[in-house]
């Protein structure tokens, strides 16, 4: 009997011991050890990145666009600048732009500009000044496709708006054909596939097929897709995987993900020859763009419908978001110095290799001036 | 946190032997005692205080994106809260969820039934341990895995069996095909299925260990075969236990995110066909809108997820309902 007792209480107490282990271990968090400061300064070794004497943590957060570029960019920036961790969570745009707005991170990245209520909300964020958009990286969206016997295909805005609209079903259209007409289409179902997330990449394409297309497309731009019909999957990824792996597919996602065995539309714009999707031709049509922000903002108005030889049309461009003045004193040397170096010739040769465009001269020469004056 | 898997009925427990009755009813108290009391008291009042503050939180975020819907939020067939004007209903997410978790538990309660009753009354000592042991694997792959599997394994391979089903079923019009991916309801009821499995298996297994000896033994005396017995003294037994592991297993299914979001292609559609896109479910639009959710569209999810917190709640009282009545018949339930 008494042993009995003496059991249990050993087990009551195991029982205790191993939930109360359980649950310390389920909030512990990962520590992430940074680098330890204050050790000795290693020179730069790529004479582009000036470390401002910036120290400390650097948070971020946005699109996942640009999460290919921007893990390039802090490894080459932490080589040179020891004394700063960067951190950037590719969260998405919206959760990217709200994280900034409730002061939780020192910049933000977003595939759409700040609309003006968010503007107005920063104001609050940013001491005597607001929230601005700064143009720092062109990504190419591709049009990928998988029709069997089909190696290239050509389509042009009206085409592809009624695709993606559920109006031509099937690849043996004779709208399809006519573009193509040394192709072999089957008698195959179409089936467009869309996001099923809301997302930058969906805005664009979509705002490409309304300014192209606007007698085919009648529905608004936005991050979730309107249109009716079709399959839809999750992230540029899914799409890339159904595309992949479903004979008569077609979908849109950013170029970087239309590689291995994915090959993509070649879009009929204005030009006489029908354009591929590459980062110089994505360049080409950005020198088109237009800059609709005031002030310090550099908010780009893309043209979706250029007539230029090699530009295509369909592309989305991703800013970096960060106060022009009243910045926290705290992370400004970081943000400035990081920031200029993504901006530099350096940052922006990085690009390509990460399979995005680098943003035109013009526009990227006023970014910079703009990243001096920080405050 | 997750709120659609809230656990409402507790795992069998033996009765009280008689000794410990009359030990309990001689009610000396000691410090011991109090204490005791005084934390599982307190235990009961959080979780109480614990789930009226997910209530409130959920209430008060919802109404404002109410407050804010121009179109009903019950009929309609859109979910577009950062539009202007924000127009959003929930109408394709409660049929898609209600649909991909009846389709998941067609197929898992009578599958999971069938190996709970294989581990108890058919299959050798030898192999029960090793079999219960592997369900229980099933239950520690997250949620994510199986979304991936489902993606690269379970789509690609389901081609055929769509195929079949639209040949010979066809004409019942939910099992029409117009030849898309096959990643509809149907899919992720499969997928679901899988999921639930092991708890539903798990609490039916002990719930049939627990069918007195003496039942059986007299059902044999009888002459009753095996399935005899089965049939007239572990079912009945169990049934209410059986009840209560599915609701287990349906609060899963209801509250799956990752794998469904994965799987499904979800359209704000309804489609009398289960194997052609349409619908969505509460869980897999919430985890595909937030990342890029205004605060509007933030709330707006957040008025969703009270309705499945609703729908959860209506799912678990039914089954304590059921339970409630068919006490009699059941050790199986505290």
């Amino acid at each position: 009997m008494k042993l009995q007792r003496m059991n249990r209480r050993a087990l009551t107490l195991g029982a205790l011991a191993v939930s109360g282990a359980l649950a310390l271990t389920a909030c512990g968090s990962d520590d992430t050890g940074g680098k330890s400061n204050g050790g000795d300064k290693t020179t730069p070794n790529a004479s582009s990145v000036d470390c401002m004497d910036a120290k400390g943590q650097l948070q971020a957060s946005g699109s996942s666009a640009q999460k290919n570029a921007v893990d390039a960019w802090i490894q080459s920036y932490s080589a040179a600048c020891k004394d700063v961790q960067l951190n950037y969570n590719p969260t998405g745009s919206g959760a990217g732009v709200t994280a900034f707005l409730q002061g939780q991170t020192a910049f933000a990245g977003s595939d759409s500009a700040l609309d003006p209520e968010e503007i107005t909300e920063s104001k609050k964020l940013c001491t005597d000044g607001q929230a601005i958009d700064l143009p720092m990286v062109v990504g190419p969206i591709a049009v990928g496709f998988n029709v069997p016997g089909v190696e290239k295909l050509v389509l042009d805005a009206p085409t592809m708006a009624k695709i993606f609209d559920d109006k031509i079903k099937n690849w043996n259209d004779e709208a399809i054909a006519k573009l193509n007409p040394d192709a072999k289409l089957p008698d195959l179902k179409i089936q467009a596939t869309h996001r099923s997330d809301e997302s930058g990449t969906t805005d664009n394409f979509t705002k490409y097929l309304s300014a192209a297309a606007p007698n085919d497309w009648k529905y608004e731009h936005g991050k979730s897709w309107e249109a009716k019909g079709g399959q839809s999957a999750s992230g540029s990824s899914g799409v890339a995987q159904q595309v992949k792996q479903t004979a008569g597919a077609i979908g849109y996602m950013e170029m970087s993900y239309a590689k291995e065995g994915i090959t993509s539309v070649s879009v009929k714009t204005g030009a006489a020859e029908p354009v591929d999707v590459n980062v110089a031709n994505a360049t080409k049509s950005l020198t088109e763009a237009k800059v609709v922000g005031t002030g310090k903002d550099l908010a780009l108005e893309l043209n979706y419908t250029p007539k230029a030889e090699g530009a295509y049309p369909i592309t989305l461009v991703t800013y970096e978001i960060a106060c022009d003045k009243g910045n926290k004193a705290d992370t400004l040397p970081a943000v400035k110095s990081f920031l200029g170096y993504i901006a530099s010739e350096d940052g922006q040769g990085q690009l390509e290799a990460a399979g995005y465009a680098p943003v035109p001269d013009e526009i990227i020469a006023k970014v910079r001036e703009t990243i001096k004056g920080l405050s | 946190m997750d709120i659609s898997t809230q656990k409402t009925t507790p795992p069998p427990s033996p009765q009280p032997s008689p000794a410990e009755q009359k030990r309990a009813a001689r009610g000396a108290t000691r410090p011991g005692d109090r204490i005791f009391l005084g934390l599982s008291r307190g235990s009961g009042i959080f979780l109480l205080v614990v789930m009226a503050a997910i209530a409130v939180f959920l209430s008060l975020r919802a109404a404002n994106a109410l407050s804010n819907d121009e179109g009903n939020f019950f009929t309609t067939f859109e979910w577009n809260p950062t539009g202007s004007p924000p127009v959003f209903g929930i109408a394709v997410l409660a049929f898609g969820t209600v649909v991909s978790s009846v389709i998941a538990m067609a197929i898992a309660v009578p599958i999971a039934v069938g190996i709970a009753l294989f581990l108890t009354h058919y299959s050798p000592r030898r192999l029960g341990g090793p079999i219960a042991y592997v369900i229980d694997l099933l239950a520690a792959v997250p949620s994510i895995v199986y979304g991936l599997w489902g993606v690269m394994v379970l789509v690609p391979n389901l081609d055929g069996l769509y195929g079949w089903l639209d040949e010979y079923l066809g004409w019942t019009g939910i099992f029409e095909w117009s030849g898309g991916a096959p990643r509809a309801l149907f899919t992720v009821g499969i997928l679901l299925a899988i999921m639930i499995l092991p708890i539903i298996t798990n609490v039916s297994r002990e719930v049939f260990k627990q069918v007195p000896q003496m039942h059986e033994e007299a059902a044999l005396a009888l002459g009753a075969t095996r399935w005899e017995v089965i049939r007239m003294s572990v079912l009945p037994f169990g049934r209410s236990g059986v009840i209560s592991a599915s609701m287990l297993g349906l609060g899963r299914a209801l509250g799956e995110t990752m794998a469904v979001a994965m799987v499904l292609s979800p359209t704000f559609d309804i489609n009398a066909s289960l194997l052609d896109p349409g619908g969505g479910t509460f869980a897999q639009n919430i985890a595909s809108k937030f990342n890029e959710a205004t605060e509007n569209g933030r709330d707006a999810l957040i008025a969703s997820g009270l309705v499945l917190f609703v729908i959860t709640l209506l799912v678990n009282g039914t089954a304590r309902l059921i339970i409630a009545r068919r006490k009699e018949f059941s050790g199986a339930n505290a």
